[in-house]
């Protein structure tokens, strides 16, 4: 069975419902706290939504020192699989290991809804299998949900149909260079099932368990 | 206020003496005199001004309270502990309680809010359930005066700042608008935890030996006196500037305490727990040695102080947020607190119960308070306030429109989806995380919020439910109709009706009009809930909800918890009409009464006449009928409540994305607020499925139109009334944030 | 406008980054503080005409009088 890490931060409040979406697909979700420095024995590392550090100063700028995030730095240096939700990508983006931030969403205000998105690009691990220009429906659910490429060459994955938000490129999930390492702003594993309303997010996380899987 | 700097120097220079500035009157200082055989310390006069106040001993209205009905055989825990608790099935206890947080509101609406959602919150992991859920039912003056928009914005966002971060979404809610909030705004947020029936934890000391530790936030001056001076006492021009300092919410403390508290119980490491809310510290020492029957020794020096040089009773009497006392057997402490380490959580043991009875508090060495615990909590006044009939009821009941000719229709529903109050809410809730946890079958924007109970094939079903208009012009009927309302709201989506929680938002009570639509509303709230054999689990007072004389409407907020046995999927919701659906009317069908309506609000800016009362026989009917076409897969049920027929088919359509032409024969049956009626949509396939579960129950139904089309057609007999359905999306999706905009 | 919370008034996010200083080794940090300041570029030659109306804005719309204490500065 593909081992998967779930990454828990203070403040972290979407472990239980990523690990969940995830056991459905049939994984081993582990839910690790942020102090363990060692993720041996995991095939891929997911950093779920939630306030990791109460978002104080910046988001994702404290986590980003957790103990655990030399390992999953590691992860992504080995190519493994790592995946950061919502939260778990702004942290991806202040440890360095996407390119990128964000600030306040256009409209300053936060938003919790659903929005329409289109594959861009498929060469990443989270996007693998999916054609160019699939329509894909998950709930957004940030404060600072608006990307910022800054000067970097964000290789942007998943857009926005309609940039609620105002982001770079209409990004709403960016992938490093070698694409196995992906952030992306809406939920996943809130459309997990068609009783929430869509059960596309369960695309996105069968391709990363697929990749763990590798 | 700081107790140990007593200004003598007051505006009139008058003399105030320190316990009337605390908010004690001349004969409770008296009672307190009489009562220890001496005068208090200034920290013991801390201590009962807190607890004495209105706000947590609940003076003015526990010889009423008293007449709720609290017992069912489902109740595990009733009023009095933190939150109520029932058994929902399966091993899972439900743990369900309302709050106000008014006053703090007013004075800073984005921390008023914020911390209001917090309480609530400890009140519901201190039962030992982990929350999952919240709704907010808002009250506030126009929203073309521009402080009613600060406020209103600032609650909202203080709301969705909080409850989003610590990580508890926000399901649903209620807004109103009306004058009578211009200066008072309510905030009532209610809140629902899960736990299993073996972790329940209650607020109870344990023995003597038991070690009390003090859990999360260090302790600051915040909110010194809140619970006496803003939340038992009237307002006017002056009070801003006598705030205390406001309290500050910490989610992030607050998602830490959680996962600490829930761990502890896992672990069976306390014996119990009280948060520390209104009357912090005085609260949390003397409730638990209260029940059970014990005392408690606690040493101040060993507080963990975020200012320097605190005096005791500000140390007793701070409201600093994010804090929660646990009880613990002397053998875990160390266990106690290497889990709230883990958790980032400050733990300090400052106090061991003892078998005195007293509560006792030391700081340096020296003893500053030595009191009867029960002095402070079961012995604490009880008022049986004068109470009368307004002498203006007969006035407003006699006060109704003479309508001369038939209004004009499909102007009149367009102004109802105008109402900020009756449109879309979408702005509002979509600040608020309202998805986390995976549980949201049935979201905002619907009659009742149904969530799935995980690891079962059951539902849980909530609704709050207020209408000040109505409980203004008839506070009994009014009463009663909220909790009929909110049982046919959780019916729509299959829930039998379980328990009740109520949040009562009044004037003074010192005056008598006030007391007697307290008392009423009480009486209509209880016959309601023994019509319908749900009992009251929990509740919250809030007096004093008067600006410079002014009272607001009496205000109860019901919150219902219904369960569904067995969740159907798809369940019944406003977007499933489709064209050439049948559409039919369940309930009163002759329904003439206008009185408090939204209609006659919107279209004539008036309020007046005497509201229908419930009808028990019909009310149950509608209930149970409502609760069997969910469970006949019926695709459409919604509650005519305000704005009546005539907005609850709008809705649908709404909804729907469809059109729908039905008839009438008088138009008041548009847009009367009858209690008992609900809205079925469904194929023609369904037609016997209606039938039959309306004749078996005995609930009249009536076939009044059809889905279809691209307008909304009210027909009388060929003359038709029509709303283009793209206006009316239009306008109900705009009523709010058009007014936001001035 | 150097805007600050006033010093009885709680400040998580303080207390919660001087907390990630002194775990990444920072340990002489006594207290954080989070202010605001604010700059504003002022049409106005006179520099106390231009001082009162930035203290009218801040009364007015800048500053939450509830939680802050501010000053102003100008610059010519």
């Amino acid at each position: 069975m593909t081992k998967v890490a779930v990454v828990l931060f203070p403040g972290t409040n979407c472990e239980l419902d990523t690990a969940e979406a995830l056991s459905n697909l049939g994984a081993d979700a582990r839910i690790v706290w942020h102090s363990e420095s060692d993720l041996a024995g995991f095939d891929g590392v997911v950093l779920p939504g939630g306030f990791a550090h109460g978002d104080y100063l910046r988001t994702g700028a404290i986590a980003r020192f957790s103990p655990v995030m030399k390992a999953v730095a590691a992860m992504a240096g080995a190519g493994r699989p790592v995946l950061g939700i919502c939260n778990g990508f702004q942290v991806l983006c202040e440890a360095g290991l996407l390119p990128g931030g964000f600030i306040a969403n256009r409209g300053l205000s936060f938003l919790c809804k659903w929005v329409d998105l289109e594959v861009a690009d498929q060469g990443s691990m989270l996007t693998a299998g999916l054609r160019p220009g699939t329509h894909l429906r998950l709930p957004l659910n940030s404060y600072e949900g608006n990307f910022v490429a800054g000067s970097t060459e964000a290789r942007v994955v998943l857009t926005y149909r309609d940039n609620i938000n105002g982001s770079d490129r209409a990004a709403a999930a960016v992938a490093n260079e070698a694409g196995n390492v992906v952030g992306v702003m809406p939920h996943p594993e809130r459309a997990s099932a068609d009783w929430l309303g869509s059960a596309d997010g369960n695309l996105l996380l069968g391709s990363f368990l697929q990749a763990s899987a590798a | 206020m700081r107790t140990d700097e007593v200004d003598p120097e007051l505006d009139e220079g008058e003399v105030l003496t320190l316990h009337a500035r605390l908010g004690l009157t001349d004969d409770e200082y008296q009672q307190i005199i009489d009562r220890l055989g001496r005068e208090p310390s200034r920290s013991e006069l801390a201590m009962y001004s807190v607890m004495w106040s209105e706000h947590c001993s609940y003076k003015s209205s526990r010889v009423h309270l008293s007449r709720f009905p609290t017992e069912a055989p489902w109740v595990v825990v009733g009023p009095g502990e933190n939150a109520g608790v029932v058994d929902v099935g399966e091993g899972w206890l439900a743990a369900l309680r309302i709050e106000s947080h008014n006053h703090p509101s007013f004075v800073e609406p984005h921390q008023g809010a914020a911390t209001g959602v917090g309480g609530i919150i400890r009140d519901i992991f201190t039962m030992g359930a982990r929350p999952i859920a919240l709704w907010d039912s808002l009250r506030f003056g126009p929203l073309d005066q521009p402080r009613n928009r600060y406020l209103f914005t600032g609650v909202v966002g203080g709301i969705a700042a909080y409850g989003n971060a610590v990580g508890v979404p926000t399901v649903g809610g209620e807004l109103a608008f009306a004058e009578h909030y211009s200066d008072n705004p309510l905030v009532n947020v209610m809140c629902l935890g899960l736990l299993r029936a073996e972790d329940l934890v209650l607020a109870t000391s344990g023995p003597p030996g038991t070690i009390a530790v003090l859990l999360g936030a260090p302790t600051g001056r915040d909110g010194i006196g809140g619970a006496s001076v803003l939340a038992s006492a009237s307002f006017d021009e002056t009070s801003l500037e006598k705030r205390p300092s406001v309290q500050v919410g910490d989610p992030f403390a607050e998602k830490k305490l959680i996962e600490a508290c829930l761990e502890l119980y896992r672990k069976k490491l306390v014996v119990g727990v009280q948060d520390l809310g209104a009357a912090g510290l005085s609260c949390a020492v003397s409730e638990p040695v209260s029940r059970s029957g014990h005392g408690i020794t606690v040493d101040l020096d060993r507080v963990p102080t975020r200012e320097p040089d605190m005096t005791p009773p500000e140390l007793l009497m701070s409201e600093s947020q994010e804090r929660m006392m646990a009880f613990v057997h002397p053998d875990r402490v160390d266990e106690v607190i290497e889990v709230a380490r883990r958790w980032e959580t400050e733990a300090s043991v400052v106090g061991e119960i003892t078998g005195s009875g007293n509560v006792v508090v030391s700081l340096g060495g020296e003893v500053v308070v030595d009191i009867p615990a029960q002095s402070l909590t079961t012995e604490a006044p009880r008022y049986h306030r004068p109470l009368g009939e307004p002498g203006w009821m007969e006035d407003l009941w006699s006060n109704t429109v003479k309508f001369v000719a038939q209004p004009a229709i499909a102007t009149a529903l367009l102004q109802l989806l105008a109402e900020p109050e009756l449109g879309s809410k979408a702005w509002i809730y979509e600040q608020y995380d309202h998805m986390l946890f995976l549980n949201t079958v049935v979201g905002p924007g619907h009659d009742a919020t149904l969530l799935r109970l995980k690891g079962t094939d059951r539902g849980l079903a909530l609704s709050t439910d207020g209408n000040g208009r109505v409980c203004y012009l008839d506070p009994r009927r009014g009463g009663a109709r909220l909790v009929w309302e909110a049982a046919l709201n959780v019916a729509m989506v299959g829930a039998e009706p379980l328990a009740v929680v109520d949040n009562l938002n009044f004037g003074n009570p010192e005056k008598p009009e006030v007391m007697w639509q307290f008392r009423e509303t009480v009486e209509g709230i209880s016959e309601a809930c023994e019509a319908l054999g749900v009992p009251v689990v929990g509740g919250n007072v809030s007096f004093y909800n008067e600006t410079d004389g002014l009272d607001i409407y009496p205000s109860p907020v019901i919150g219902m918890l219904g369960l569904v046995e067995e969740l159907v999927w798809p369940p019944p919701r406003l977007d499933r009409a489709e064209t050439e659906m049948a559409v039919y009317l369940v309930g009163n069908e002759w329904a003439p009464n206008l009185a408090g309506s939204a209609f006659e609000k919107a279209t004539f800016g008036h309020v007046g006449g005497r509201p229908t009362g419930p009808d028990r026989a019909m009310g149950r009917a509608t209930v149970v009928s409502a609760r069997r076409l969910a469970e006949a897969r019926i695709p459409v049920l919604h509650d005519v409540s305000m704005g009546g027929l005539g907005l609850a088919l709008a809705e649908i359509c709404i909804a729907s994305g469809v059109g729908a032409t039905v008839a009438y024969s008088d138009w008041r049956f548009l847009f009367s607020e009858d209690p008992h009626r609900f809205l079925a949509v469904a194929p023609a396939a369904a037609d016997d499925t209606i039938t039959a579960v309306c004749s078996e129950v005995g609930v009249p139904f009536l076939r009044i139109g059809t889905m279809g089309g691209d307008a909304i057609v009210f027909d009388r007999g060929g003359v038709r009334a029509a709303v283009d359905l793209t206006l009316a999306t239009d306008t109900w999706r705009t009523s709010l944030t058009e007014h936001l905009r001035n | 406008m150097a805007i600050t919370r006033r010093p009885e008034i709680a400040d998580p996010e303080g207390a919660t980054v001087k907390k990630a200083l002194t775990d990444l080794g920072y340990n002489e940090v006594r207290t954080v503080r989070f202010d605001r300041a604010i700059t504003l570029d002022i049409e106005e030659d006179d520099a106390s005409r231009a001082r009162d109306r930035a203290v009218e804005m801040c009364n007015r719309l800048l500053v939450n009088p509830v939680l802050e204490d501010y000053t102003v500065e100008v610059e010519a």
